[in-house]
């Protein structure tokens, strides 16, 4: 049980997905504006991958190792249409908000990093234990990049106003705080990223690269 | 006129991966040494100069809402838009293989020198996102997908090619342990994003605001802001300058 239960607990800190392995970015980065465009994506990885794990583990002894890429994106794909096909049903503003980034699901590297790496040489039920730390460990990096983004850069959490409200200037805008819509725009979602490698590896010194 | 505002954007306004982070994982991965940047780069716009037109004739002729009229009457009803991310990968998986194979049998050296990098491309989100940007965008002819493939091509290849070339020299600077190789690689990919956000500037002539809804709304956040912009960079660069330090 002991080796079971680190599979899910490595990627959440020491052998993130993110920040240590390296997997994944593109999306970590361009939808984080918004705390809660950050969360549908982490699930819709968790969904992906979790599943996705699964099916590749099941088919492994019948793969053959030539068109195993082809294999295993052909599986992402359909999994993530279903996650595309949902969302468009019943979150349809989000899906716009989110829009192309959904189908790169497709080609996000966690989820052939972890087939490759993982499903294809393990059992179904770890190999979704595994899939579920991963998209764990790549969910609490969005969320943590969406917090800081949504609240310095728009004053809100998940659309909830919760400094006050900038134009009548109640709440800290009545000292004179401002929203910084810098926080807004692209490029501060990799320094907010750098920033949280920078952090967790003067944590953990093991880390640090030469 | 269209070609060149299309070719300029794709290049510089909406480059792959300072404005869309697109292909950040290659990017990350491969860009320690100039030399293997440019190979990759070369080959990340060679594919999307094949895949991007590809997928936009399937667009046309298969997936759009009632692209398949060209059978007759009966199939003009049909919308097959669902099955594009399926159709896009298939596409773009089965043609690196191919021109994997064609670029091995008739040119051993250019073989040689992208070779290992054209597997890597299938599961690259530059290449998949391309198709995907130009199906969102809705892009109107087959001249113009190959010019927004080659376009966003080049777009990546100087991007891979400058932070490359900086950490190459980077590595005779005293960055602090804990942000060295990652951490700086990612703050100044963010520094470089800012500095490409000004080629926004560029074309904001009319309709072209109204062409794309995301890039006039990044506009107006930048009028808004500009000068807290201008101080968050100083500061900025005063980070960079002490950690460099």
């Amino acid at each position: 049980m002991g080796k079971d239960s680190r599979l899910i607990l490595d990627p959440l800190a020491d052998n993130n997905p993110i920040t240590i392995q390296v997997l994944g970015i593109c999306s970590a980065l361009a939808i984080t504006a918004e705390l809660e465009a950050s969360i549908v994506m982490s699930i819709s990885v968790l969904f992906v991958l979790g599943i996705g794990n699964v099916v590749i583990s099941l088919m492994r002894n019948i793969i053959p190792s030539k068109i195993r890429i082809i294999v295993q994106l052909i599986v992402v794909a359909t999994l993530v249409i279903i996650v595309d096909l949902v969302l468009k049903a019943f979150a349809y503003e989000l899906s716009k908000t989110l829009s192309v980034f959904v189908g790169l699901i497709i080609t996000n590297c966690i989820i052939m990093g972890r087939f490759e790496a993982f499903a294809l040489g393990n059992s179904p039920w770890r190999s979704f234990l595994d899939g579920i730390g991963n998209a764990l460990g790549y969910g609490v990096i969005l969320i943590i990049v969406g917090f800081f983004r949504e609240l310095l850069g728009s004053g809100t959490l998940l659309g909830i106003p919760v400094l006050g409200d900038p134009i009548e200037k109640t709440g800290l805008y009545a000292f004179g705080y401002e929203n910084n819509g810098f926080m807004l725009l692209s490029p501060m979602a990799l320094i907010v990223v750098g920033i949280i490698i920078w952090v967790q590896r003067s944590r953990n010194k093991a880390l640090i690269e030469d | 006129m269209e070609h060149l505002e299309l070719f300029f954007k794709s290049i510089f306004i909406d480059n792959m991966v300072f404005a869309t982070f697109l292909g950040m994982c290659s990017y990350l991965a491969v860009s320690k040494k100039v030399s293997t940047a440019v190979g990759l780069g070369a080959a990340v716009i060679f594919v999307l100069a094949i895949t991007v037109p590809l997928n936009w004739l399937l667009d046309q002729y298969i997936l759009q809402p009632g692209a398949l009229s060209w059978l007759g009457e009966d199939y003009a009803s049909y919308d097959l838009s669902f099955l594009s991310f399926i159709m896009f990968i298939a596409t773009i998986a089965t043609m690196v293989q191919l021109v994997e194979i064609v670029v091995e049998k008739f040119s051993p050296s250019l073989y040689n020198s992208l070779g290992i990098f054209l597997p890597l491309i299938a599961v690259n989100c530059a290449i998949l996102g391309g198709s995907l940007f130009m199906q969102s965008r809705e892009i109107e002819t087959l001249g113009l997908a190959l010019n927004y493939g080659i376009g966003s091509g080049i777009g990546w290849f100087l991007a891979i090619l400058a932070i490359a070339a900086i950490r190459e020299k980077i590595r005779y600077s005293n960055v602090p342990p804990a942000l060295r190789g990652l951490g700086i690689t990612f703050i100044i990919t963010g520094l470089m994003a800012i500095g490409f956000m000004s080629f926004g500037g560029m074309l904001t002539g009319g309709d072209e605001e109204a062409k794309s809804e995301d890039k006039s709304a990044v506009i107006e956040v930048i009028k808004e802001d500009i000068k807290k912009e201008e101080a968050k960079l100083k500061s900025d660069l005063e980070i960079a300058e002490n950690t460099n330090k």
